[in-house]
């Protein structure tokens, strides 16, 4: 984050070359030279090279707390829709509680939006899970959705949480960002929770420039009287990633 | 043949080196619903191409598990040239939705995605010869944008033997010219770092001599291209 840009690939460029470097994420070894096989940004940590993408689907993760909507019911658990290029299935026995097969439908009906978290990433499938230890997973009834970039989701987040917990802070709004880019903004009025958006779609905006904490900062001071926020009730929120 | 004869082809329209392209503009992110999309315009050739996908491929029994699928629809829009020209799939748009996908499959890395497809769209906007190139060209852009994993980038041009002299980049003009030998278009498509050929189509008439000399002017070309699509990938954020 020291860097005001950072540099970016296409595929079939040479990143790196010799026995200095070992390829990691997306790149491969052709001959002696290292290439970039995904449109990104290089990242070298010490001598590994990988290539962060920046474009693209998301891509499913074990441990990954997602929002996904219920597309269908089975005998034995939902179908689910999380992004992707593979469908996800939440099954009965991953959800807390009993749930008798006619109550299925009023647990996650057709439609709702859920807050999930990943178990197993299989070949072409998908598992989800609502059993945390740490909470914040069920059933979305109110608030707002937004979408971004799935690959902006670690910037919006920040490290251990600092970016998300200024936006929250800020805004007095209670927020969940799913890692497959689908972020879940909880606020007491309509005011406050634009802006929470407003200040997500301006990290998003600005991903790729340094000293993006102090910037969005500055911009949550700058737009501070655009709206209504009335900080009484600043709950510190339950789902947080 | 002792001495090669003077061409009477000598004079390009629009006044243009024998290996000159026409002017062209890249711009990537044109399409912002899809995963990835490009433009490529090649003097008054404009294609336009939107990358879908990887997603799951429906119905079922169309998945390879193996690796994924790429599918090309390639379309000229009716008003893309001067004679209106019927709306939906044609032969010819057929061929050249199968030659596209022929020419990308060996760049695009599809092992990881088993049971998955990758649409592309490719549609021209405005025609001047060339389009398949121009289609080819958005299309690579496109795939990276929309982080497909690929070896490489790749790029096409249409180089033509006119009587006896050979040019890059044949406009509609030079397509239909008679004289002499006649016209000879040949569009190619070339892998810039490993140096292979992926696409290599023949219209016409033309001595293996002169088709080596032909490619080699294909290959320069497609350096060129493969420098614009890499500044336009590069400039898009």
């Amino acid at each position: 984050m020291t860097k005001e840009k950072r540099e970016i690939v296409i595929p079939g460029e040479i990143i790196g070359s010799g026995d200095d470097f070992l390829p990691g994420d997306w790149t491969v070894k052709q001959g002696k030279d290292i290439v970039a096989t995904r449109y990104g940004i290089i990242e070298k940590q010490d001598r590994l090279i990988k290539v962060i993408p920046i474009s693209g689907v998301y891509i499913p993760r074990g441990g990954n707390t997602v929002i996904g909507e219920i597309k269908d019911i089975n005998f034995n658990g939902w179908q689910v829709e999380i992004g992707g290029p593979y469908g996800a299935f939440l099954m009965l026995r991953e959800c807390p509680g009993f749930i008798e097969e006619s109550e299925m439908e009023n647990v996650y009906g057709v439609g709702d939006l859920i807050v999930t978290k990943i178990f197993n990433v299989k070949r072409t499938s998908v598992d989800l899970t609502m059993k945390s230890r740490d909470g914040g997973l069920g059933k979305i009834r109110d608030g707002l959705i937004i979408k971004v970039n799935p690959h902006r989701v670690p910037r919006i987040i920040g490290k251990e949480g600092s970016m998300i917990h200024l936006i929250k802070e800020a805004t007095g709004c209670s927020i969940t960002v799913g890692q497959n880019g689908l972020i879940w903004i909880k606020g007491d009025n309509v005011d406050s929770r634009l802006y929470a958006k407003h200040a997500i779609e301006f990290i998003v905006e600005n991903t790729i420039v340094g000293g993006l904490t102090e910037k969005v900062e500055a911009w949550l001071k700058d737009n501070k009287d655009k709206y209504k926020v009335s900080l009484k009730e600043n709950k510190v929120s339950e789902g947080e990633n | 043949m002792t001495k090669e004869e003077k061409s009477l082809y000598t004079e390009r329209p629009e006044g243009r080196k024998f290996d000159d392209l026409r002017e062209i503009k890249a711009k990537v992110g044109v399409v912002p619903n899809a995963d990835g999309s490009a433009m490529f315009a090649q003097g008054d050739t404009i294609a336009i191409a939107s990358v879908y996908g990887p997603k799951t491929l429906n119905p079922k029994h169309c998945q390879n598990p193996e690796k994924g699928v790429l599918r090309v629809h390639y379309n000229m829009l009716p008003f893309s040239v001067h004679d209106r020209i019927k709306p939906g799939i044609s032969r010819r748009s057929q061929e050249i939705s199968k030659v596209t996908e022929w020419a990308l499959s060996p760049v695009v890395i599809l092992d990881e995605l088993p049971g998955t497809v990758i649409d592309i769209h490719i549609n021209i906007l405005q025609a001047n010869a060339g389009t398949r190139c121009a289609g080819i060209n958005a299309a690579a852009m496109a795939l990276a944008q929309a982080g497909v994993p690929m070896k490489e980038m790749i790029s096409a041009i249409a180089v033509g033997k006119l009587d006896k002299t050979i040019v890059a980049d044949v406009v509609k003009e030079e397509e239909d010219y008679d004289d002499g030998e006649g016209a000879t278009d040949m569009p190619m498509a070339y892998l810039s770092n490993s140096g292979k050929i992926s696409l290599l189509q023949l219209d016409g008439r033309i001595q293996i001599s002169r088709m080596k000399e032909a490619l080699e002017m294909g290959k320069e070309a497609c350096k060129k291209i493969h420098e614009v699509q890499k500044k336009a990938l590069k400039e898009a954020e």
